[in-house]
């Protein structure tokens, strides 16, 4: 068990309040119609609920400097990892190659047509 | 009777129970940072994406998003009352949080159903292949979470393990984590 004082319940209860009032905004930003709004109220809104539940509810705040290594290491590995393969998987040709089959399919699936009997929006 | 190394043995001074939770925590990081990294660039490189994408059901979304926050909320509770050694509480609020587990899994089994009802099947295009993996991995998760805390719910009661409900909990945060950054890719970005 962690060695610092336990938080009292309604800390606990005000952060939920708090990333509840971060849900409604990031629900509510796209009906203005702004892209760049859009963008900041749900990408950059849910960075910050992330960061809210990993500080506060995971402790991270409080935990071992080891731990904040070995998280920004695996994320460095993820980096890796999709860097290494992106340009095979992202792109469909490159200096010396191309990828025919993969090409034909983009462009199929760019000009899929309006739907034939187009479901009901929900 | 002898305690398990998990908790006997702490080599970088964290718990090795917890150490190896962190661990686990981190090669997921991978697994979901790949694939949603993958899904980002996709979607930026190929607009129609887009036209795909506003056929997910926003409402499903931020109920489960608002399902999986207050789920997150009980897991610490419970995580405090094990501290304070309340193990009624703990074993309540552990239980509110598979609750949540469930509340979430029902809204998503209703939303999956209307949608491959109309047409929007994992086989469908890309996104939709994309939308099913990453909702489905992570429901997978999901359900893996409800499983284990059931499991240490009744040894909480007796009072048993009682370190494994911050374990749980710190696994159970991440899947809210990863359901916040696939909240705005796949409901709000249209």
């Amino acid at each position: 068990m962690e060695s610092h004082e336990p938080h009292s319940e309604m800390y606990y209860v005000k952060i939920w309040a708090l990333l509840l009032v971060l849900l409604i905004i990031s629900i509510c930003g796209p009906m203005l119609e702004i892209k760049i709004l859009t963008l900041i109220t749900a990408f950059g809104i849910a960075g910050v609920k992330a960061a809210i539940v990993a500080s506060r509810f995971m402790h991270l705040n409080v935990e071992k400097k080891y731990i904040h290594y070995m998280l920004y290491f695996m994320l460095l590995m993820m980096v890796i990892f999709f860097a290494g393969v992106a340009p095979d998987v992202m792109r469909n040709e490159g200096t010396n190659w191309i990828n025919a089959e993969s090409k034909a399919l983009i462009k199929e699936h760019a000009n899929i047509m309006p739907y034939e009997n187009p479901p009901e929006h929900h | 009777m002898a305690q398990p190394i998990a908790t006997r043995r702490s080599v970088t001074g964290i718990p090795t129970g917890k150490l190896a939770v962190w661990w686990v925590l981190g090669s997921e990081i991978v697994i979901f940072g790949g694939l949603l990294s993958c899904y980002l660039f996709f979607r930026l490189l190929y607009g129609h994406w887009s036209e795909e994408s506003v056929h997910t059901n926003t409402f499903a979304g931020s109920l489960n998003t608002l399902i999986l926050l207050t789920s997150s909320l009980f897991a610490v509770l419970a995580h405090r009352a094990a501290e304070v050694k309340d193990l009624r509480k703990a074993f309540m609020y552990l239980w509110l949080t598979i609750g949540g587990a469930l509340g979430f899994l029902v809204v998503k089994g209703c939303e999956w159903t209307y949608e491959i009802s109309h047409g929007f099947t994992i086989g469908k295009s890309l996104f939709w292949s994309f939308y099913y993996t990453a909702a489905g991995l992570h429901a997978i998760h999901v359900i893996a979470g409800a499983i284990i805390m059931a499991i240490i719910s009744f040894d909480v009661i007796k009072g048993k393990n009682l370190q494994r409900v911050e374990l749980i909990g710190i696994y159970w945060h991440f899947v809210d984590i990863v359901w916040i950054f696939l909240f705005p890719l796949l409901y709000i970005a249209k």
